[in-house]
Order: structure tokens, then sequence, then C-alpha cells
């Protein structure tokens, strides 16, 4: 048994060794049962223990979770430690409570008052002690019993630099916990100066506290910028001696260096002050000299303490994104740890250069070292460097060396580990479209990847080419000869049987003249993988079949025989039943003019952004570079979907499987009944979740211009402007597709006429593709109305109806007038109107913490007069209005009293008219 | 910010375990379990980070004793391993020639050195000297105290 320190107990020690000694398992659950039986009987029995006993036991408890048992007693005896006058049983006492107490234990209360005896406490080492425990399990209680003394302790010029330390990192807890814990005020600039505290540690603690307060409040918080800058600089030209202790194997520093690092990269660079930008650029030019020195030490500490700082200060450099030569310099340093043979440095040089790849001042620089990149993703051991290679060559790639990254990816891809098998697989397809030049190559790719990595290659990255190929005229022949030649292989991956059934299905005839590839050949190579084939697969080959039939009426038997075979027109699967008896009758039954009108090509995809990249985007969040640079897609830009003024961009559906749900033939008006035929096949159900209404109207309480309605087929703008008792209405209904939208009908649905007169001017039925059109509505406000309007639109989209039904913004608030009055007049006033018929009050609870900006800018746009400096308490906002009606005018008045202790709002309304009170309140209840 | 530290042996056993974040009691001894076979199915050359779920988690092997830490995205890989150098450092100096007993046998100690190094999950004092000042000055209180369980323990009380 080693030699055990301080007092010892030896009784903890005899059980450890027990412990240790157990043969097996069992014996030691044994043992720990017992001693379990030991404790329990202890704490439960009539001796008091005394403070020593308990320690003991707490201790062995401790233990024994540690070994991976759990603890469901002696808490209570942990929290008696506490208040123990022996320092080394307190300790332990606080020990056990910061490795098993939960934040919401009951007993939280009585550990509060523990921690608070001991912040009196004369002796630093029991107020450390007490702060220990609040910064490892600080909660909310905790923020609110001790968020007044803390930041005391912490600026305060009394107190000793261990137990500021604490406090900083105490405080930062409980701020994170709850954030208004933090004073503000002239706390801000003394929080500060902690920067410039000349004990080193204090400093290091503080900077973390800094960091978190900037993260939330940066304005606030500037003024840390010059003061870190000024610190930093300090250390970097400080020579190994200066800072003492706190030069680690001859690096000043580097844990502060770091930390200082990290809190600039908070603020874009100080512009307005040049004389601390010149500064920091001077610190980062020393840190990359220092880099270039020979090392002071072979340690490893020493290189992995000095690259530690270089490689902040290189993201520093990063962040800024403002400074070419040091980019440049980065690259280049970074450029040396790619063959550096310390795993660590590789790995996050790779890491790093991934984001200098996306600055477009250093993006050439990370070209250069293309190379060893690749070799890097070839020949690294360990598989997560080699997938920070692939991350790299991914942001690296442009349209210069597209096809060479490319090409090496897929070849990497045939031995890749298979964990990053599916991200390259989505990588390559990403690359490939967005750098082709020539669209037969990314076919080529993609067929390749499917062939190399087909189980890796997920629905989106099929569906893509099909989508790229049908909207490219230019490909179209090549790709079904590319698909018809792959499929001769003896075994190929379902998905390509996928991609080339579709294809051929679509553009079959292009290759139709030559005799290696006629129809029947076609088809009969398609039939021959039919068996092998998922149900899903053989429910996309009839299809194919049935548009091969429409494309040559010479093979309409042979299809038809295939139809009518057992296994499909018997099938078990009901979707392959379906098919082959609609199919046959379509093809039995219709002319061939129906069938060219049904079966006819697939028409264009809307041009949208990748779905793949969606994919990506959801498997790695953050890791993947946003927009690699020169990123401008060489697809043509199809007419973007019109976007009314300047409303805030579309969510384009990422859940959208490239639309191949859309019916093919986009003929509704055939009108000989063979449409419903295959109507049941591709109708809606697939569209309509995307018209799910998105329809907020409550933030149109507070502004009127915005987009009202949004989906995947269409968007309704809409701008209002009101004045006294009128408003004019303005929609906007753009089309987003790439093909009409016809018998646009737009319905008004409201009663209440009399009270709120609503006319809406006609408008074209028909939207034609990516157009804008505008409809009118007048309002007239007769008498104060509760509720809304609503109307509904109903259109046809590729044959398909539609109809989605949404509110207007127009509601009561939009006929106020706002009003100015002195705070006199306005308690005259409220006073005048306290009856009980003109009150309406309602107290909600806040949505998320009570921000008073933002509902500074809610009130401002809601069309009442914001009052400033009225109200004796400052949070408080009080507003006035008129609501103008044709019938008469109604005084009112507001006062929002936000309550931060217990996140709730209480709203009151005053007018001369209950129902106006009532429905100014109702409106405004529960938008903060 | 560090998210938790785990001290395991090659054999899997958990020495030590400091948290920073609250997480249920289950899924504590999910992620202690999940990211030990983690780290001991790696080989010795491989590189001491790895992205794992989340967090990024920065190891190092002393002896027999695995030294594990998750940390946030933003967080710095190389000084996290110089981190946990500088304790094993503090527990050398401390232990004199610490071994994997010494933690077993004193882990309060193990966890006192840790709260002096770091609080909350961030750094706190990066000076060798103070932590072992601030350690020494807490074992002189204990020493103060009268050694009241000597006797109980030797079976005397």
């Amino acid at each position: 048994m080693p030699a055990v320190r301080g007092d010892g107990m030896r009784g903890l020690a005899v059980f450890i060794s027990d412990i240790r000694n157990c043969k097996s398992k069992e014996a030691e659950i044994k043992r720990i049962n017992k001693e379990l039986a030991n404790i329990r009987s202890k704490f439960k029995g009539d001796k008091t223990l005394d403070g020593y006993q308990k320690k003991k036991y707490v201790c062995k408890l401790l233990f024994i979770f540690l070994l991976g048992h759990d603890i469901d007693f002696g808490h209570m005896e942990a929290v008696n430690l506490l208040s123990s006058n022996k320092y080394s049983e307190k300790q332990i006492g606080y020990l056990f409570i910061s490795v098993l107490v939960n934040t919401n234990s009951d007993l939280i209360k009585l550990i509060i008052q523990s921690i608070k005896n001991d912040l009196q406490s004369r002796n630093p080492i029991h107020v450390n002690l007490a702060l220990q425990c609040i910064a490892n399990i600080g909660s909310k209680d905790m923020a609110e019993a001790f968020g007044t003394e803390i930041p005391k302790l912490l600026v305060s010029g009394d107190t000793m630099d261990v137990v500021k330390q604490s406090a900083a990192l105490c405080l930062l807890r409980l701020f994170r916990k709850s954030p208004e814990i933090i004073p503000g005020g002239e706390w801000t600039s003394r929080i500060i100066h902690l920067l410039n505290d000349p004990h080193m540690g204090v400093v290091t603690a503080a900077t973390s506290l800094i960091d978190a307060l900037v993260k939330k409040n940066p304005e606030e918080y500037k003024g840390c910028v010059t003061l870190a800058v000024a610190r930093l600089s300090r250390i970097v030209t400080a020579s190994y001696t200066d800072l003492q202790d706190y030069t680690y194997y001859f690096v000043p520093a580097p844990w502060l260096s770091v930390k200082l690092l990290r809190l600039l990269q908070n603020y874009t660079p100080p512009s307005e002050e040049p004389g601390v930008r010149g500064r920091l650029s001077e610190c980062l030019e020393t840190i990359f000299n220092k880099a270039q020195e020979p090392p002071k030490s072979k340690k490893v500490q020493h290189s992995n303490a000095k690259n530690a700082v270089l490689f902040e200060a290189i993201s520093l450099i990063i962040h800024n994104d403002s400074e070419p030569n040091l980019l440049v310099r980065a690259c280049n340093q970074l450029g040396q740890f790619l063959s550096n043979r310390e795993t660590n440095l590789r790995y996050l040089a790779l890491e790093s250069m991934c984001h200098l790849a996306t600055s477009e001042f250093s993006h050439e620089a990370v070209k250069k070292h293309q190379e060893v990149v690749i070799l890097s993703m070839k020949m690294e051991k360990d598989v997560s460097v080699r997938q920070q290679a692939v991350d790299l060559l991914y942001a690296m790639c442009d349209k210069t060396n597209a096809e060479e990254i490319v090409q090496e990816m897929l070849a990497y891809l045939e031995t890749a580990d298979y964990s990053i098998r599916e991200e390259m697989v989505l990588k390559v397809a990403i690359l490939s479209e967005k750098y082709a030049t020539d669209f037969t190559w990314y076919v080529d790719v993609i067929l390749n990847l499917i062939r190399i990595a087909g189980d890796y290659v997920s629905e989106e990255v099929w569906y893509r080419v099909i989508q790229i190929v049908i909207n490219r005229e230019e490909v179209q022949g090549y790709a079904a000869k590319t698909v018809f030649e792959a499929l001769q292989a003896p075994t190929c991956h379902e998905n390509m049987v996928k991609v080339g059934g579709y294809i051929l299905g679509e553009f079959g005839n292009l290759i139709a003249g030559d005799t290696r590839s006629s129809p029947q050949v076609q088809f009969e190579l398609l039939h021959s993988k039919y068996h092998l084939c998922s149900a899903a697969t053989r429910a996309l080959l009839l299809s194919t079949y049935i548009k091969l039939v429409n494309l040559f009426p010479e093979i309409k038997n042979r299809v038809q025989e295939v139809f009518r075979a057992d296994s499909n027109l018997r099938s078990a699967d009901v979707e392959l039943q379906q098919r082959a008896s609609e199919y046959l009758q379509l093809s039995i039954v219709a002319s061939s003019d129906v069938l060219a009108t049904v079966l006819e090509e697939m028409p264009a995809f809307p041009e949208r952004e990748s779905s793949i990249l969606a994919v990506l985007k959801k498997k790695k969040p953050g890791r993947i570079p946003d927009e690699v640079r020169e990123s401008k897609s060489p697809l043509p830009n199809a007419t973007p979907a019109p976007i009314i003024n300047n409303i805030a961009n579309t969510n384009s559906s990422s859940a959208d499987l490239l639309g191949l749900s859309t019916p093919p033939g986009s003929t509704a008006n055939t009108g000989n009944g063979l449409f419903d035929v295959l109507g049941d096949l591709y109708t809606t159900p697939k569209i309509s979740p995307s018209t799910v209404p998105q329809n907020n109207i409550k933030k149109f309480l507070f502004k009127n211009n915005g987009v009202l309605f949004e989906n995947d087929l269409i968007q309704i703008g809409v701008k209002s402007e009101f004045r006294q008792n009128l408003g004019r209405i303005g929609l906007f209904y753009g089309n987003k597709t790439q093909s009409p939208i016809q018998n646009v009908h737009p319905e008004l649905h409201w009663t209440d006429l009399h009270k709120l007169n609503v006319q809406m001017k006609p408008m074209e039925p028909v939207l034609e593709a990516g157009a804008q059109i505008q409809q009118m509505l007048t309002a007239e406000c007769i008498e104060d109305f509760p509720d809304t309007p609503s109307m509904s639109v109903s259109f046809i989209y590729n044959s398909v109806p539609q109809k989605i039904s949404m509110k207007l913004p127009l509601t009561l608030n939009k006929f106020f007038e706002p009003t100015e009055m002195n705070g006199e007049s306005f308690f005259a006033r409220w006073k005048n109107l306290g009856g009980e018929q003109q009150r309406a009050q309602k107290i909600f609870k806040a949505q998320g913490s009570i921000d008073l900006a933002a509902a500074r800018t809610k009130l401002s746009g809601f069309g009442m007069q914001l009052l400033d400096g009225i109200d004796p308490n400052p949070d408080n906002f009080v507003c006035a209005g008129i609501v103008h009606t044709r019938m008469q005018q109604v005084g009112c008045l507001m006062r929002l009293e936000p309550n931060k202790q217990a996140q709730m709002f209480r709203l009151t309304v005053r007018s001369s008219k209950e129902t106006v009170s009532q429905e100014i309140c109702d409106l405004l209840a529960d938008q903060f | 910010m560090m998210q938790f530290m785990l001290l395991f042996s090659r054999q899997g056993k958990l020495r030590l375990q400091k948290w920073y974040v609250a997480h249920p009691d289950k899924l504590k001894k999910k992620i202690t379990r999940e990211l030990i076979t983690t780290v001991l199915a790696r080989k010795p050359k491989m590189c001491s980070f790895l992205e794992w779920k989340d967090v990024k988690v920065v190891y190092k092997r002393y002896a027999s004793l695995y030294f594990c830490c998750a940390m946030e995205q933003e967080d710095n890989e190389l000084l996290t391993l110089e981190l946990i150098h500088r304790y094993v450092e503090l527990l050398d100096k401390y232990f004199g020639s610490v071994c994997e007993l010494d933690i077993i046998f004193n882990f309060e100690k193990a966890y006192f050195i840790l709260d002096e190094l770091v609080l909350g999950g961030e750094l706190q004092e990066t000076s060798k000297k103070n932590v072992l000042k601030a350690i020494a000055a807490q074992d002189l209180l204990q020493e103060e105290e009268t050694p009241q369980g000597f006797f109980e323990d030797h079976g005397l009380g």
C-alpha cells in the first residue's frame, strides 16, 4: 500500500486494498455490498458519529461511486460535513457534493447556507472551497443567492489573488446559468480592467469570464480589445525568463496567450484604432517569427505549447480575414506542418488549412499543397487524419482543380474506410456538379460513384443526377448511352438500375438508332435486372416500361406480356400490382396520341440548391465551409423565384426530394377520363405536405410589409398602408415554379363586413412561371372588430388542384393614430379610464427571457405612440393612440410592465370603449 | 470549456471522473463506457484528438493510465494536451513519481489538485508553484487538526 498523504484515513485505505485484492467481479460486488450495508447501519444507528467517521464513510461512498456503482444515500451526512470546523472534513463534504449532488437536489438550500457561511470566513482557503463548489455545481438558485456577493469579491481591492481567480470562474459559471447576474454599468469597466491585473493567474481566470460576457454583449465589453492586445503584446515579446512560473517549457504564458487570441476572435479587427490594429499585427508577426526559430527544447511540451499559440493566432487571422500577407504566411507555415512527424500537428494543420481555403486571400496558397494533401488522404494511418484531408480537398476544390481532386477522391473511395464513405460520396457528388464545365463528365463521375460505392449513394445523389440530365438537353443522349453501357455489367448496383431505368425511360429513344441498343435490347437489358431488385425499384422499372411503350410501339406486346405476368399483375405488393394493371390497361385502351400526352417527357425541374449539400451540412454542421470561393455554379441560374421587394428569402424546401413526385405529363385538359387512370399514381400526397400554410399572422401585428404565405409553389407577399379608418392592402402573388399556375382564385372569408368592410379587386387567373402579379384590397373600419379576416386562394398547378388559406394582416391596431402626450395628461386620462368597463388586463409569461429592446421595437411598430420618460419605472412601457372607426374615435392607453424576476409581463389597456380595450389587450398578450 | 475529464486504466477501469456539465447519471455512465472503449481501441501512433459526438476529445496515455478530456469545438487541442501534462506534473510532484496506485488510494487528493488547476471547466491557475502552494496550505490546515481518528483506526478507540 503506498504512503497515504495528509492525515489519511486508514479505514478507507484498508477498504480500497480489500477491493483490489478481490479475485473476481462477484467478490468485489460482495465486498462493496457489505461495506454499503455497514455504512448504512452506521448512518442510521443510534450512536452519533463524529466528524472523522462521517468523513471516512462519505469518502468510502465516493470511492464506491468511482467504481461505477450508484450511490443513493449519504448526501445528508456530506452536507453535515460542510459545517464542520475541521477543514479536512469540510473539504470531503464539498467533494462529495460536487461529485454526487444534482443541482436540483432538495438539499440545495442547506448547501447554499453552508456556502454562505464559508464565504464569510476570514480564511481564504475556506472561502475558496465555497467558491469552487459554486463554480463546479452552480445553479440558478445559487446565482440568486450569490449574485451580489461574488462580483464584489471579484473586483474588490482587498480580495486575495487566489480568491479572485476562483471568484472569476465562479461568476462565469453563474453567468452561464443565469445571464442577468452580471451587474453591468460601472462594473463593466472594472471587470475589463482585470486584464491589466499584475497577477497572471487572475488574468487567466478573468479572460475566460470576459470571453463569455463578450459573447453575450460585444458592444458593452468592446473596451477589452485594446487591453487584450496590450497584454498579448507584453507576453509575446517577453523572454521566457520574464514570466517565471507562467512560462511553460520556454513558452511564455501559452494558456493566457491562447485565451486572449480567442477573446479577440469575438470582434472584427480593431479598425477604428489603427494603433491597436498595428500592435496586434506585430504580435501575430512575432508569433510567426518565433515559430521559425530553432526550438529551445526538444521536449514535445515545448513544441506543443508554441504551436498551440501559433494555431490560435492563425485562427484569429482567418477570423479577421483582412490581412493577405498574414493569411499567406499562415498557409506556408501550415504547409510545413503537413509533413511533420507528429500526427497531431498534421491533423491540426489540415483542419486549419480547411478554413484558410475559404478565404479569397489564401485560397490559392492552399492549393499549392494539393499533392501533399492527396497523399495524406491516401497514406495517413489514422482515419481521423484522412478524414481531415478529405475535408480539406473538398474546401480547396475549385474550377481549376476539380477534375483532379474528384478523380483522386473517386480512386480513394475504393479502399476508403466505411466510416467516411457516405460523406465522401456526397462530397464527390457536390463537387462534380458544382464545377462541371462538361456535363458528360458529371454523368461519368456519378455513375462511377454508384459503381464504386453504390451502397453509400443516397437517394438524394441519384435523384440529383436525374434532375440534371432532364434539365440539360445536351447531355441526355450521352447519359442514355452511358447508363446503357453500365447496365451491361453482369452485376450492377441497384442504384444503377434505378438511374438506368429512369434515364432510358425518358431518353432511350436517343440511342435506339444503334442496333446494339435497339428498343428490344434496351428493354431486355433492363428487364434482366428486374428480378434481382427490390419492390421500389421494380415499381420504377414498370413506369419505365410503359414509357418505353410510348417511345417504341414495336415492343408493346412484349411489355404487355411482362405486365400480365402473374408476378406483377398478381403481385403481393400492392403498388406493383396496381402499376402493372393500370399500365396494362393504359397500353390497351389509350390511342397513341393519348399515350404520348400522358407519358410525355418529364418537364424540367426548377433549379435550386442541391439538396445533397443540405444533407452534407446536416451530417456535419459547422464543418462544411459554407461557400467555397469561386462557387458561382456553372449551371446557368434559372430565373429565381420572384422575391417581393426586399422580403427575406425563401426557405427552399430542404425535405423536397427533387420534385420526383410531380407527375410526368402535365396536361390536365386531355379530358377523356384517362387522366384518372394515372391520377392515383401520381397525385397529391407528396405535394400536399409542402402546402401546409406557413402564415404567421402575428408578426404582422407589428409591421405592414412581409411575406404572408409561402410554400414550394407560391409566395404571397403583402404591403399595406393605413390612414385614419381606411387601409389599402397590396397582395403580391409570385409563382416560384417553372410552370404556370392556373385558375388562381382568391376568396375572402369574413362575415363582420358591417364592422370592417373589405373589398377585393379581381385579378388575372393565370400566374406564369416565375412571374408575379398584384392584387389590391381596400378596407374600411366602420366599428371596432375582433379577430382577423381570412382568405383562401385556390389554383391549379401541374393539373393538381391546390388550396391555401391564410389570415389577412388586418387587425384593429392598424387603425391607430399615435398620440403624443406628457406624463401629467397621460396619468390624468389613465385615472379617468379606471372604470371596470374600460380596463382590460392580462398577465402572461415572457417568450424566452425578457428582451426589453425587442419589446420596444415591436411596440413601435404596433401603431400607438411609445411614451418615454413617463413611467417612474424605466423598464415599463406606456403608449397612447386613437383608434379611428367610421362611427367614432376611441382614445386608448396602454402600459406594459415586465417583471424580470418572474419572467412575466403585465399588460393593461384602458380606453373609453370596453370592446376596444379587450381587443387591443388580446392582440398584444403573449407577444413579448 | 472542458465538459468532463476521465482518468482510466488500460484495462478500462475508471479512476477519476470530473464533470463540468450537468448530465443525468445514466448518460454519464453511457458516455464514459463508450468513450473508454473508443479510446482504448486506438493505436499508439494515432492522433490524440478525435471528433466524438459533439465534443472534441483530447487524450494521452501516461504509463498505465489514460487522461481524457472532452472539450468544446473552439477549444485549443494542443493546449488541452498540455493541460493534461501539467496535471500529471502536479500529481507527480505532489506524490513523488506518481503511479496509478497513488491516484487510487488518494483519489480525493487527485480531485483537490484538479480543482486548483481547472475550475468549472475553465483553466484557473497554470503556475505549478502556485497550485502546489495552495495544496500545501490545505495540507497544513489538516495537520493542525487533532488526528482524532487515529486511535479508532488502530483499534484503540
